[in-house]
């Protein structure tokens, strides 16, 4: 299989990646890991006049910066997969990073690659969302910073402008009192996602839940924050019924659009089962952090 | 239209250094099957779902239908004709041979490669560990029960 034909050029720094994609116009495409921008192009979805490949433009590095997770968006979905940082503050990270494709395409994909690129059943995507995460963005207009809730609009098609880059991604750390859980339901570990769910509770000593977040994906045109359907946990004590009750509230609420997995009910039923189960994940999550219950990479 | 121009690519495959002249478009699967002689990596899907066309590149497995040949100037290429490189097969490529791991043999390179890399790293890894490492190479023959049965005997050896 050949893509069409196309100019290839490398960009050392995001300053000259983004100065390359403004010389060569908007028929220009970038590329990092490539794994969901080359499948288009070799099945001709995609057919970018040039490609500026920004694999060289920075480090991938992951720090932990002031309760945030920085980190560069060439991070690759295997820096995550291993990273003990990333289990200790943002484990739902980890959690999901080893449900997207198979070792070779977590191998080349990038962080940075899968929130740009717009796809609703993204894993990372989803898990943004649900920690209030954000992107830094540079452009011919210079830096700005944008909630990842506002990235997605439609499947492949984002906020940020043409010739503009994410070159930075900060992820709120769990906070003391906080456990998260991320679900997928797919036809084969590594398909794409059927239904994602991310969610995030804190909890009092006692158990009770004093805040919930709660994110989807995969489900219509792009993944959402949903918390404000799951506000009724708030105040109970996240057990079977609660948390059922929730689910019930969040699918009923959700906005599922047509699929080739499956049929609009299957899935808002396994919206409610899943979100139910996110949430006593993310609860029991939140036990184990508070008790100290150390979390393996 | 786009006027491309060729760039040439120093890559060492299977220890023996090549500069070859590519095309952007041509990807690493394409690369190493028509231009540099290594027919032994197989097209299987060409979207990077199958696995069929793993190689290991600077010792990590990709998918080489996914990777344009032009990104990996100055890498260096595994295929699995790498790991029998005196002619002598690998001792996880005769672990295939007597579990009856390889039917048909088209996914086999792919779940060589896989198996290998994956034992390389986590050399104790249990039977549920190597069907996810796994799980990404189809076989459309044996069932994967015996192909696992192939990877931990190579493990155990």
């Amino acid at each position: 299989m050949y893509a069409a034909a196309f100019d290839y050029l490398r960009a050392t720094s995001w300053a000259e990646a983004v100065k390359r994609l403004e010389e060569l116009g908007d028929e220009a495409h970038v590329i990092a890991g490539g794994q969901s921008l080359v499948p288009m192009m070799m099945l001709r979805v995609a057919a970018p006049s040039a490609l500026v490949d920004i694999g060289g433009a920075d480090e991938r590095t992951i720090d932990l910066v002031d309760g945030r997770l920085v980190l560069s968006a060439l991070v690759r979905h295997v820096d995550l997969e291993h990273s003990e940082l990333v289990a200790e503050n943002v484990p739902m990270l980890t959690q999901a990073v080893r449900q997207i494709g198979n070792v070779r395409v977590r191998q080349r994909g990038t962080i940075g690659g899968s929130l740009a690129h717009g796809e609703p059943a993204a894993e990372l995507p989803c898990v943004a969302i649900a920690h209030g995460a954000s992107v830094h963005a540079l452009g011919p207009d210079g830096e700005r910073e944008i909630a990842v809730a506002d990235l997605p609009l439609f499947p492949m098609v984002t906020t940020l402008n043409s010739g503009e880059l994410i070159t930075r991604v900060e992820i709120p750390a769990l906070r003391d009192g906080q456990g998260s859980c991320f679900l997928e339901i797919a036809r084969r570990p590594g398909d794409f996602a059927m239904v994602n769910v991310a969610a995030i509770v804190t909890c009092d000593a006692d158990g009770t839940c004093t805040e919930v977040r709660l994110a989807l994906g995969a489900l219509g045109s792009r993944p959402v924050d949903s918390s404000a359907a799951a506000q009724e946990l708030v105040g109970a004590a996240i057990d079977e019924a609660a948390s059922e009750s929730v689910g019930r509230a969040v699918a009923g609420d959700a906005e599922i659009g047509p699929s080739s997995h499956a049929g609009v009910d299957y899935r808002r039923e396994v919206t409610a089962v899943l979100v139910a189960r996110a949430l006593r994940g993310a609860a029991a999550d939140a036990r184990d952090r508070r008790a100290g219950v150390k979390v393996a990479a | 239209m786009t006027v491309t121009t060729q760039h040439t690519v120093s890559v060492t495959i299977n220890g023996r250094p090549t500069d070859l002249a590519v095309s952007p478009n041509l990807s690493l699967l394409e690369l190493l099957r028509t231009e540099a002689g290594a027919p032994e990596v197989k097209l299987g899907c060409g979207e990077g779902v199958c696995g069929t066309c793993t190689v290991l590149l600077d010792g990590e497995p990709v998918n080489a239908c996914l990777v344009f040949a032009v990104q990996v100037d100055g890498c260096e290429i595994t295929t699995v004709r790498g790991l029998a490189a005196d002619g002598e097969l690998h001792l996880l490529q005769q672990a295939f041979l007597d579990h009856a791991g390889s039917q048909c043999g088209f996914c086999t390179p792919g779940m060589i490669l896989t198996a290998k890399w994956y034992l390389d790293r986590h050399p104790q890894a249990d039977r549920e560990e190597l069907r996810r490492a796994l799980a990404g190479n189809l076989c459309r023959c044996t069932g994967y029960t015996k192909i696992l049965d192939a990877v931990e005997a190579y493990r155990d050896r």
